[in-house]
């Protein structure tokens, strides 16, 4: 492994469920440096099972997670200092005593007032922030080298939640953790990461340096969820661009790219998923897209398409309004 | 009452409305201990065709606002008055006729929509409820609506499980507009969606504005959305309005420092402005809206607080233009948040 703190490689998890098997992650490789903070974009939340095997001793010793909602993670019957302790008495052995200093320690350290007291108070004696903060706490309690973070802020209010990122930002560059954040807010990823990756249906289409992400995005979805929403720092439009249709269903996903159904791109060559390669003039971004959505031939076919495709709905939708009107007629 | 000239154009006026809940212990004999200020004294208007933002965060009250005004509640006490009637105190025939023009979108649609009936039942039980039409009529018309929302009629029969949570969110949409209302209440109405997924539904909801001249409250946590659809916003924090003004001028030049920092907070998608922007980070957490603080409400987690703000609650008052109006001692202090 050398350079990179943790590897993943064409990772699979399919889920059975009665109807068939939920391809929930379909061969993702990608790779976290130690330090660094990385972002994986993914809309459909509930879907990233996390790349860790059944080896107990890493998760919560060298990888600690921090989850979405911190109200149903937490342990109810537990004092939150026996719960940031249970870490510490397994991986490191401590005695009741010294976890319990070391969980106070901790709770101090995320920010919780009056720590020594506070250490003997359950989870619904605190408010959501503050839970998140335990949670982190909880994270961090044997010095992890990474810290996956699943959507750490989404339950959260955005005051909360700027204080909550400031935490885990703060946290990171002391303790020198990697970070994974997992997410689907765009403004989040912007200011909280060094590089990101993209998923759409369980496959990885785009990754990059955060900066080239934003400045410059290759792949159209990327690129559709850039312009679909609406930003406090630019002008107003009166309507929104959208992608249009909804993510595929994972259980028979496209054959092909799995964006192709709602890609106004696309063309034949779709049919067959193009490799992660890189753009050309950068290794560090890469695309998994046949297409060059940079040159204005390929945007002006692609406008072209989206049009036509709007109209198209349009037509099907009256055809099948006035379809319905007869039928009612004839009764 | 409100004089004729201010009616032709105001559609909604809510005075002084206060919604409290009572907290009560015991089994049997119920002793109310105490209260939930949920509204605590909020005033506001909205006109014809347009649309109010509501913004705060949970537990500020916007919600019980917008449930208050379709009479979910009753309130404790204040007037909604709606087209010069006074939706707070009406009852029986009077409230149910008046509640026609007054409809509402809630947040969830996986939730609001019953996975029993099929969506055109659903579509068209409003109707039914109301007798607009005859039976076929009415059918004929949950087809046109369903082409309106952008869903194909074949649909009509189909159940709401089959459709994922956009689509559901238009058949919400459907079901609030079968009997032509005049007033809609948005609560949240993209939260629970797909962020690729919101655009659709936002457009939609303006599209359908234009088409229908409708009137909208519009409810969200979300400042980068109200900016988005509302023509005016309002400010909720704790149970009150601390800031109402029209959108342009609110995130140029907030009154109060609540808003300041809820602009400062909100994440922008451009790495670039994120990575040099300077953030107010408030401390703490809303407080309960049981013990509410003296004083100005906010002065608990405010960087700008003094002594004046702990005893003298602030007046919300007029600042500068005429139509911006914030509750904050020091609001001229308030600085623009982008620079």
């Amino acid at each position: 492994m050398g350079e990179y703190l943790l590897e993943v490689q064409d990772l699979k998890t399919y889920f059975k469920v009665k109807a068939g098997r939920v391809r929930a992650v379909d061969g993702v490789s990608f790779a976290i440096r130690p330090g660094e903070r990385l972002a994986v974009l993914f809309e459909d939340q509930d879907l990233l099972d996390l790349p860790e095997s059944a080896m107990r001793k890493i998760r919560g010793g060298k990888i600690g997670m921090i989850f979405q909602d911190p109200m149903t993670c937490l342990n109810p019957t537990m004092t939150v200092g026996k719960q940031i302790g249970e870490a510490l008495r397994i991986h490191l052995k401590l005695s009741k005593d010294e976890a319990q200093k070391r969980a106070i320690a901790l709770l101090e350290q995320v920010g919780i007032p009056a720590a020594a007291e506070r250490v003997n108070s359950f989870p619904h004696q605190f408010s959501g922030g503050m839970r998140q903060r335990v949670m982190i706490a909880i994270a961090l309690a044997c010095n992890p080298k990474l810290l996956i973070a699943d959507e750490p802020t989404t339950a959260l209010d955005v005051t909360v939640q700027a204080q909550i990122l400031e935490l885990i930002n703060g946290v990171a560059s002391d303790f020198g953790t990697a970070v994974m954040l997992i997410t689907h807010d765009l403004g989040v990823v912007a200011g909280m990461t060094d590089r990101v990756v993209v998923m759409y249906a369980g496959k990885v289409i785009e990754t990059a340096p955060t900066d080239e992400l934003f400045e410059n995005p290759r792949h159209p979805y990327t690129l559709g969820l850039l312009a679909s929403v609406p930003r406090l720092d630019e002008e107003r439009h009166s309507q929104l661009k959208t992608i249009e249709g909804a993510p595929p269903d994972l259980l028979q996903p496209p054959p092909g790219c799995p964006f192709m159904p709602r890609c106004a791109f696309a063309r034949a060559i779709c049919r067959t998923m193009p490799p992660l390669d890189p753009v050309a003039g950068n290794s560090a971004h890469l695309k998994a897209c046949w297409v060059d959505v940079t040159d204005p031939k390929e945007q002006a076919y692609a406008d072209k398409r989206r049009q036509a495709r709007l109209d198209a709905m349009q037509a099907a939708i009256a055809k099948s309004a006035e379809a319905a009107l007869q039928t009612l007629e004839e009764k | 009452m409100v004089d004729t000239l201010v009616a032709s154009k105001t559609l909604v006026d809510v005075r002084d409305l206060k919604m409290y809940f009572p907290l009560t212990r015991g089994i049997v004999l119920q002793r109310v201990v105490g209260y939930v200020r949920a509204v605590d004294g909020v005033s506001f208007s909205i006109e014809r065709g347009q649309t109010l933002g509501l913004v705060g965060e949970s537990g500020s009250g916007k919600t019980t606002i917008g449930r208050t005004i379709v009479r979910l509640y009753k309130p404790t006490s204040g007037n909604i008055f709606f087209d010069g009637k006074d939706l707070a105190t009406l009852h029986g025939e009077e409230l149910r006729e008046l509640r026609q023009r007054v409809q509402i979108v809630f947040q969830d649609p996986f939730a609001s929509l019953n996975p029993r009936y099929t969506i055109g039942s659903l579509i068209s039980e409003p109707m039914h409820i109301y007798k607009v039409a005859s039976n076929a009529e009415i059918r004929e018309r949950t087809v046109e609506l369903l082409s309106v929302v952008g869903l194909r009629p074949e649909y009509i029969d189909r159940y709401p499980h089959e459709f994922s949570g956009g689509q559901r969110q238009r058949i919400a949409v459907a079901r609030a507009l079968s009997i032509n209302p005049e007033f809609v209440i948005a609560d949240e109405p993209v939260s629970a969606l797909d962020v690729s997924i919101r655009a659709q539904v936002l457009n939609l909801l303006q599209r359908l504005q234009q088409q229908f001249n409708l009137t909208y409250l519009f409810v969200s946590h979300d400042l980068s959305v109200v900016r988005h659809v509302a023509d005016r916003i309002a400010v909720m924090y704790l149970g009150k309005i601390v800031e109402l003004s029209d959108r342009d001028e609110l995130y140029a030049a907030p009154k109060h420092p609540y808003t300041r920092a809820l602009l400062s907070a909100i994440p922008i998608p451009d790495p670039k402005i994120e990575k040099r922007r300077q953030r107010i980070i408030l401390s703490g957490d809303l407080p309960s809206p049981i013990h509410i603080p003296s004083g100005c409400r906010f002065h608990t987690r405010c960087p700008m607080a003094q002594d004046i703000c702990r005893e003298v609650e602030p007046a919300f008052e007029a600042k500068e233009g005429r139509e911006h109006y914030a509750a904050c001692h020091f609001s001229e202090r308030v600085t623009s948040p982008i620079e």
